[in-house]
């Protein structure tokens, strides 16, 4: 301070030609302006909460989640949904008994279910884990995203967040990385058992079920969308995987490789240890008929994965969805639970108003 | 705007940077390698000299170079690296960098972490080479300027730069230049060897300080010729003392001559109305005084901060317990995971993950740790002191200045504190000293004239006071506040006042004349003392009829004139040096001095009768008649020209009695180095010899002159000074049996007017003399001769000196000098006084002056009952101590007194301050309203600061002017500086400096106020919100197997403390105003709340805890059951989270906010956007970045779904609810009177009078309550008829505001 103030002072008392006495007209006057911003005055909005002030914040509040609240648990309520756990039926129950990574014959069984009424419009299919944490700090970081955006270079030595799933047979393995090794690779396949016992494969899509920045944009084969055998000559597949990245569709060249859906969707790590992912779409006809008639079904599945080893459970989820996304009639109670509380205290604070305010006026101050 | 960012900056740096400056070490004083050797003094010769071992001495000194910059072109980057690292928070930012380059504990990509320490450190360094930029041209501009040197090649004076000019080397300098280093003042164009240098760029001091050539330099008729200059200068090493300097000049003749600080011209002063001036360089460079008088900024620590270091190291429990938690919690869940095939395979066992996890969490939740609150404190509190700085009521109009602030970091002490330590003279007081009356001979001349005079001056000045202020109030919308106010001080002048109520003063006076405002010039003289001094001039006086009386007034008046160190100039002519012929005088000097020689002579023939009314023969009539009726008119001397003369003294008291003398045709006109010019009434002007100057020194309490009478030709001693010492002194026991009869009359009656002046509350000053013998005149001169040339303990010589010779002295009589008090101090006191703030006024006055100005200032109320305590032994301090403490508790218990005050004199102060009677001391005065300190010492002073501050834990202010408030600026929680007429020491040390003491008020009551709830409410939002953001990420852990996963983009998260939030609650720590000033300063009451730290105690900082845990609850579980079970990834978790808690944090502050301006709403509505955008923007172009957070397309499609709307929206209403709640049903229940203070601005201004009203009313009521007054003395001290005239002045003045 003393050091520029002196410094300051030197250079200012060089300049002035006028010295002495007379010198008082040159001297430059220090006052401060007298703006709002400078004097503090800015003209400013002073809320102070009361009870008489706050009192219609809390009626509104009130007044406009009780109805939102009614329209979400509405709405949840016309979704529907089935959940199938195929753990709890025998023969499935053995495969996931004997089932491990090291199992070479895929074990089958079939799971079947009845629905109570029909699904109309697009009925989604996804199958769910439990006690999976596809959150866990080295699981999520156990990949290689430019490898999976289609960069050659990655592909030829990935990342090193991958390891120990990052090379095998001194080859680089594309996908690398624990999450693309666990890719879920169960099959699962629906049929609809008409009243006459015969059995109707239902129909379902596989694309479409990633996110559309993911397909195009995130994930990308390298070297465009052809010969991907070539492309991917000198890679190894992941260790638990059983056909190369590059056979997860040989049918759709556009759903192969790294943008094959089912890896895509699997790549996007679950945020909660129980956790669903899109597996199908059952396209709502283009008739009257419901996409899923009631009735019964018989779910078919290819055991290929283990969960007993962590104590997981497999799921299958079948559901519509409405512009809220999936049914939960959590938020839909939660805020009819909020406004019928902020209405309760509205109706206190009304109370405290009638009983305080007056004597806030008097500006009596306590001794 | 540049201006202020320039001014920000630097301060802001000088904030940063304390630590470093601190630890600078000062430069060159180690550079001269003779000091290490131990040697005491340094040898200068001439650098032309021949021999080389004297050049080689030369050149070991520090040249004129100066470099103030920290860092060359190449050092910056190690320097200012290491020094940065000097910062804990820094340390601890890099710790955290470095951990997470660890790969086991790694929690983010390793360069996502260096980011924060990485802006930390950047934004550091850019200042810090930019203002370490602007040293250097200020620098380089220094260096760069020229000055003539003696250049031995070319036998003349040539111009170089300042950096060349070396120790040794021989400078010439004109008017008007700058002294380029110091040096010792060898010869100059003025014929009698003086010059005069300004200071002002030193210290401040605008008046003329008066140098010397050095004494016995052979004269030559020319300038002096540098080749010629063979003497040797031995002098001390350079040190910082402005006022000392010591050494010899030896001469080839081996003579030696004593080098004073007279002697030495300090660099960066000026040289003023000396035509040419040459000198030689002693100290260059860093070695000058100048430079060594640089001191790095003062740094204090707040008591706000210290509070806030312990909530950090809460903080720093609470990380310390949840990384635990995870930790422990990662281990458990490892041991029970029964087979890890969809994980990384993992030997390492569970302990050691956990222990791993430890340090991962650590980085994870760095941000709980507020270490951004340190650096966000240092912009808030630089802003709070540019609104201080640029507050427009502390502007001084008189002076052209501002506040000044030179502590940076202790704004909100501002608002704390609970006791104030001030000095009086100069900081209550105007310390323009006024001429009031004078006592001769002991004869009392009450001047009554004159003190009507200065009742007028005093209404001007308040006129003119509220003319401004109404006019400002009434550009106010709301203007009743402050307008009814002014009217009611407008309405008291204006019952005193007549006439001269319309005048209005001088707007600017130039500053140089700073002495002498009209009012300190223009005294009316006593007609009666006019009437015998003109005796001398009347044509019709007569020796016969001189009485002694008249030897003793025209002594009395001789010695005003001449017993100072005034320095005398004219506008037109810069000095008046004394011409060498003397005017014929009027009066035949045989006569006059017959007169003089017959009062030399020892003994006393005749004795007149005090007060005998010699009849006026020498007036006529009409003389008579206009010297009553028109007492200006006769006061100024016979010629135009000598009105214009300017004084220009070291201290007020000076200036003034010279004026005084003035009036009385005792006029100094001119002052050289050896003669002095006097006009005398009567007989012309008179060239008197003088002899010596022995100047003031707190010790000797007094001054003498030295003069060679010009009338009897002998010497005379003149001395002025503390009564006291003075009235001692003149107490000699050979004089009291000679002089029996006269002076022991004239010391009664003298003592006596003094007794009374005291009362008065005026400063007075005794004022004697002494003829010597020319015998003792010789003797005494040896002596003294030997005392100024020697080197060693010259002081105490000189001191010995001096005291030899001021003995035996005939007393003449006494001025009593009045020194007004400021304006609006009493009110100031008051306001402090409702604040819950104790005054103790500190003074080296005497007793009686000190109480009277204590009543006067309304320290002191009639009501008051006085304690003194006045002791000569500590037994009987110790006695006296419990005594007057019973009689406190008894007066407590009794009713009729509305306090104790006690007052205390230094003798007394002693005593109590000793280790074992200070807790009585204490006690004692702890129970009083309030202290007077009288006759203490400036150690003594800073000791009853340090005591109650270290002893009661109280924070203290302390407010001063001059040099001997000083210690007590420094040892005070807050100091601060009065700038008035007393030099810039006490403003130099202090950490505010401002121009007047009822300025104090406001800085306390409202700015101190506004800085302290500002602050407190920005540190604890920044706990809360960094403690409600942390926990979200701490709630995840119990959902990932507490691996120390982050549902968000590691940017983001960085981001989020760094950018999304960090610029509301700055603005909330600068701008948010809970009261409106005017409320502040009407109701001082409220700032209670600031000293009781109701802002931020620990049971606030545990509630916002406590609030911030719920809403991050709140903020995490709402979208843990909207998403669970769902196929939402982490990323679509985390965004809906993390938008809420934005939102959550910045409604948060809309809530606590007291105002809210466009400002607020701006940067509030900029946070979010920003937030929004960038991740909007970031979740669209970062297609690969930021692994394994990529955050690719997750906010776009989450922004494009209702239900993260719905999510948002209930989580954050939910958050706040309680908090809102809360708000409300406080304010509504029992709300804090900060609060019924907002509710009252917001009052239209009719109601706001009243209300106003009825709480000073129920305030006073309480207070009478709380002491249990008779309701009888209620009734007379709260006068109903009061409030309704207030009342009604209020409603004019809105009325008149709103038609």
């Amino acid at each position: 301070m003393m050091a520029s103030n002196y410094n300051a002072k030197e250079e200012d008392g060089h300049q002035p030609a006028a010295i002495g006495h007379g010198g008082a007209g040159t001297v430059k006057n220090k006052k401060p302006d007298n703006t709002a911003f400078k004097q503090q005055r800015l003209p400013a909005w002073q809320p102070i909460l009361t009870a008489g002030t706050v009192l219609p914040a809390f009626f509104v509040i009130g007044l406009i989640f009780i109805p939102i609240g009614i329209g979400l648990f509405v709405t949840s309520n016309n979704i529907k949904e089935l959940e199938v756990t195929s753990q709890l039926i025998v023969p499935c129950y053995n495969c996931s008994q004997s089932y491990s990574w090291n199992s070479t014959k895929p074990c089958t069984c079939s799971v079947p279910f009845s629905l109570d009424q029909p699904f109309e419009s697009n009925v989604f299919m996804y199958y769910g884990l439990s006690n999976f944490y596809q959150n866990h700090r080295r699981y999520v970081k156990s990949r290689d995203d430019s490898q999976l955006n289609g960069d050659k270079a990655s592909l030829k030595s990935p990342s090193k967040e991958c390891e120990p799933y990052r090379t095998s047979d001194e080859k680089p393995i594309a996908p690398c990385g624990a999450i693309a090794n666990s890719l879920f690779n169960d099959t699962l396949e629906l049929y609809y058992i008409d009243p006459n016992g015969s059995r109707t494969a239902i129909p379902l899509v596989k694309k479409g079920i990633a996110w559309w920045t993911d397909k195009h944009v995130k994930f990308r084969n390298p070297g465009g969308n052809d010969n991907l055998t070539v492309v991917f000559q000198g890679t190894s597949k992941p260790v638990n995987w059983r056909k190369s990245v590059y056979e997860l569709d040989p049918s759709d060249p556009d759903n192969n490789g790294f943008i094959n859906e089912d890896f895509i969707v699997w790549m996007r790590t679950a945020a909660l240890p129980t956790f669903r992912k899109l597996y199908r779409i059952i396209h709502k006809k283009p008739n009257m008929t419901p996409t899923l008639p009631l009735g019964r079904y018989i779910l078919e599945v290819t055991y290929n994965y283990p969960v007993r080893s962590f104590e997981g459970r497999k799921r299958m989820i079948l559901s519509t969805i409405s512009w809220m996304g999936g049914k939960n009639p959590f938020l839909g109670i939660a805020y009819i639970t909020v406004g019928s509380v902020c209405f309760f205290l509205g109706i206190v604070l009304l109370i405290i108003h009638h009983k305080y305010g007056n004597r806030n006026h008097s500006a009596d101050i306590r001794s | 705007m540049e201006e202020w960012l320039n001014w920000s900056l630097r301060h802001l740096s000088l904030g940063l940077g304390v630590m470093y400056s601190l630890e600078r070490p000062v430069q060159g004083q180690s550079s001269c390698p003779k000091d290490r050797l131990g040697r005491k003094r340094r040898t200068v010769v001439s650098s032309l000299t021949e021999d080389e071992e004297l050049t080689e001495i030369l050149k070991s000194y520090s040249s004129n170079k100066v470099t103030t910059t920290k860092y060359s072109f190449l050092s910056f980057i190690p320097k200012n690296l290491f020094e940065q690292l000097h910062r804990f928070a820094n340390i601890y930012f890099i710790f955290l960098a470095a951990l997470n380059f660890v790969p086991v504990v790694n929690a983010f990509q390793p360069e996502i972490s260096i980011i924060p320490i990485l802006l930390v450190l950047a934004v550091t360094a850019v200042k810090d080479l930019w203002e370490d930029y602007r040293k250097h041209k200020s620098d380089k501009f220094i260096n760069g300027l020229v000055c003539e040197i003696y250049s031995r090649k070319r036998q003349m004076y040539v111009d170089q730069r300042w950096q060349d000019v070396h120790v040794g080397d021989f400078v010439r300098l004109s008017c008007n230049e700058i002294i380029p280093a110091d040096m010792l003042l060898l010869y100059s164009s003025d014929p009698h060897g003086v010059c005069y240098i300004e200071t002002a760029n030193l210290d401040g001091e605008t008046n003329l300080k008066q140098r010397q050539v050095v004494r016995d330099l052979p004269r030559q008729g020319s300038e002096l010729t540098p080749e010629n200059f063979h003497s040797r200068i031995e002098c001390e090493n350079p040190n910082n003392d402005l006022s000392r300097f010591r050494g010899f000049m030896e001469y080839p003749s081996k003579a030696r001559v004593g080098l004073h600080n007279n002697n030495l011209l300090l660099r960066s002063c000026t040289i003023r109305n000396t035509e040419t001036v040459i000198g030689i360089v002693v100290y260059a460079g860093h070695e000058t005084k100048a430079m060594k008088n640089n001191n790095g900024p003062r740094y204090k620590r707040s008591k706000l901060e210290r509070r806030l270091n312990v909530d950090v190291l809460w903080s720093v429990v609470l990380l310390v317990i949840m990384c635990l938690t995870a930790a422990i919690g990662h281990g458990l869940w490892l041991r029970n995971l029964k087979d890890t095939s969809f994980l990384i395979p993992d030997t390492t066992s569970p302990a050691l993950s956990g222990f791993y996890l430890f340090w991962t969490m650590i980085i994870v939740l760095q941000v709980l740790i507020p270490i951004s609150l340190y650096v966000s404190i240092e912009i808030v509190k630089l802003c709070q002191i540019f609104f201080i700085q640029n507050d427009v009521d502390f502007y001084n109009e008189y002076m052209d200045s501002r506040i000044q602030c030179r502590a940076l970091n202790i704004t909100e002490d501002l608002g704390q504190i609970q006791y104030v330590f001030s000095d009086k003279t100069g900081t209550l007081t105007e310390n323009k000293m006024v001429f009031r009356r004078c006592t001769i001979a002991g004869v009392e001349y009450p001047h009554e004239e004159n003190a009507r005079r200065l009742e007028v001056y005093k209404e001007d000045e308040a006129m003119g006071c509220s003319h401004t202020l109404k006019s400002r109030a009434s550009a106010k919308s709301l203007s009743c506040k402050s307008l009814s106010c002014n009217r009611s001080s407008v309405s008291l002048h204006t019952l005193t006042g007549h006439s001269e109520g319309e005048e209005s003063p001088s707007p600017t006076l130039p500053q140089h004349s700073a002495f002498s405002s009209p009012m300190e010039k223009d005294i009316v003289p006593d007609p009666f003392l006019v009437q015998k001094l003109n005796c001398l001039s009347s044509p019709l006086f007569l020796l016969r009829d001189a009485s002694m009386e008249l030897t003793y007034i025209v002594d009395f008046f001789m010695a005003l004139a001449i017993c100072n160190t005034v320095v005398v100039s004219s506008p037109n002519q810069p000095r008046h040096v004394v011409p060498e012929v003397s005017r014929t005088p009027l009066k035949s000097l045989e006569d006059i001095k017959m007169l003089f020689q017959r009062f030399g002579l020892p003994r006393f023939s005749t004795l007149s009768p005090p007060h005998t009314t010699e009849s006026p023969r020498s007036f006529t009539r009409e003389e008579d008649k206009m010297l009553h009726l028109n007492p200006g008119a006769w006061s100024p001397p016979s010629e135009p020209g000598a009105d214009e003369l300017i004084y220009e003294a070291e201290s007020p008291d000076e200036a003034a009695l010279v004026h005084a003398a003035r009036a009385y045709r005792c006029t100094l006109q001119g002052r050289s180095l050896e003669r002095l010019l006097v006009e005398l009434p009567g007989m012309g002007s008179l060239a008197v010899r003088l002899l010596h100057i022995l100047p003031f020194d707190s010790t000797r309490k007094r001054m003498s002159v030295v003069v060679r009478h010009p009338l009897t030709n002998q010497v005379v001693v003149y001395t002025k000074g503390a009564d006291s010492v003075i009235m001692d002194l003149a107490e000699s026991p050979k004089g009291a049996e000679q002089s029996d009869g006269r002076q022991g009359h004239i010391r009664e009656q003298t003592q006596k007017h003094l007794d009374n002046y005291a009362r008065e509350g005026l400063r007075t000053l005794c004022i004697a003399k002494k003829v010597q013998t020319s015998t003792e005149y010789d003797i005494w001169l040896k002596r003294h001769a030997f005392a100024e040339t020697s080197i060693e303990n010259r002081e105490e010589l000189l001191l010995e000196s001096a005291q030899r010779l001021e003995t035996n002295l005939t007393l003449l009589g006494a001025t009593g000098i009045v020194d007004r008090l400021q304006e609006e101090v009493p009110e100031t006191i008051e306001a402090l006084q409702r604040a819950g703030v104790k005054v103790w006024v500190l003074t080296g006055d005497k007793q009686e002056t000190a109480i009277n100005i204590a009543c006067a200032c309304k320290l002191l109320r009639t009501t008051d009952q006085l304690l003194t305590a006045n002791c000569d032994s500590k037994e009987a301090c110790k006695a006296l101590l419990l005594e007057l403490r019973t009689e406190v508790e008894r007066g407590e218990a009794a009713e009729g007194t509305s306090g104790f005050t006690l007052v205390v004199d230094g003798h007394t102060l002693d005593f109590a301050l000793q280790e074992d009677l200070k807790g009585d001391f204490l006690e004692l005065s702890r129970r009083c309203r309030a202290v007077v300190c009288c006759r203490s010492t400036p150690l003594q002073k800073s000791h009853v600061v340090q005591l109650v501050r270290d002893q009661l834990r109280v924070m203290t202010l302390a407010i001063g002017d001059g040099a001997n408030d000083v210690s007590m600026i420094q040892v005070a929680d807050v100091g601060i500086g009065i700038s008035g007429q007393e030099g810039m020491q006490a403003v130099m040390s202090s950490d505010f400096a401002i121009s007047r003491f009822k300025h104090l008020r406001k800085l306390l009551l409202v700015h101190g106020h506004w800085c302290y709830t500002r602050l407190a409410n920005m540190i604890l939002y920044f706990f809360y919100k960094n403690v409600m953001y942390v926990n979200l990420l701490f709630w995840y852990q119990f959902f990932c197997g507490f691996s120390g996963s982050v549902m968000t983009n590691s940017w983001v998260l960085i981001f989020f403390n760094l950018l999304f939030t960090s610029a509301p609650p700055l603005l909330y720590g600068i701008l948010d105003k809970d009261v409106s000033a005017d409320t502040l300063i009407k109701l001082p009451e409220l700032y209670k709340s600031g000293q009781n730290s109701k802002a931020y105690l620990p049971s606030t900082f545990w509630l916002t805890m406590l609030d911030a845990l719920y809403q991050s609850l709140v903020c995490f579980f709402i979208p843990y059951f909207a998403y669970a079970g769902s196929d939402a990834d982490m990323l679509s978790f985390g965004s809906p989270i993390n938008a809420s808690a934005l939102l959550i944090i910045l409604l948060h502050q809309v809530i606590e906010s007291r105002t809210l301006t466009w400002l607020h709403v701006l940067v509030l509505v900029g946070s979010a956007l920003f937030y929004f955008s960038f991740t909007l923007v970031f979740s669209v172009v970062c297609v690969t970045c930021s692994p394994p957070t990529n955050p690719l397309g997750v906010d776009k499609l989450q922004m494009s779904q209702p239900l993260f709307y719905g999510v948002c929206a209930l989580t954050t209403v939910l958050a706040l609810l309680p908090r809102f709640l809360f708000h409300a049903l406080r304010n509504s229940i029992s709300p804090s009177d900060t609060l019924k203070a907002a509710l009252m601005d917001q009052l239209n201004p009719d109601n706001y009078c009243r209300r106003m009203q009825h709480w000073n009313q129920t305030q006073a009521q309480s207070k009478a309550r709380g002491l249990i007054i008779n309701v009888e003395d209620l009734d007379i001290k709260i006068p109903d008829f009061i409030l309704p005239k207030e009342l009604k002045e209020c409603r004019a003045a809105t009325g008149s505001v709103l038609s």
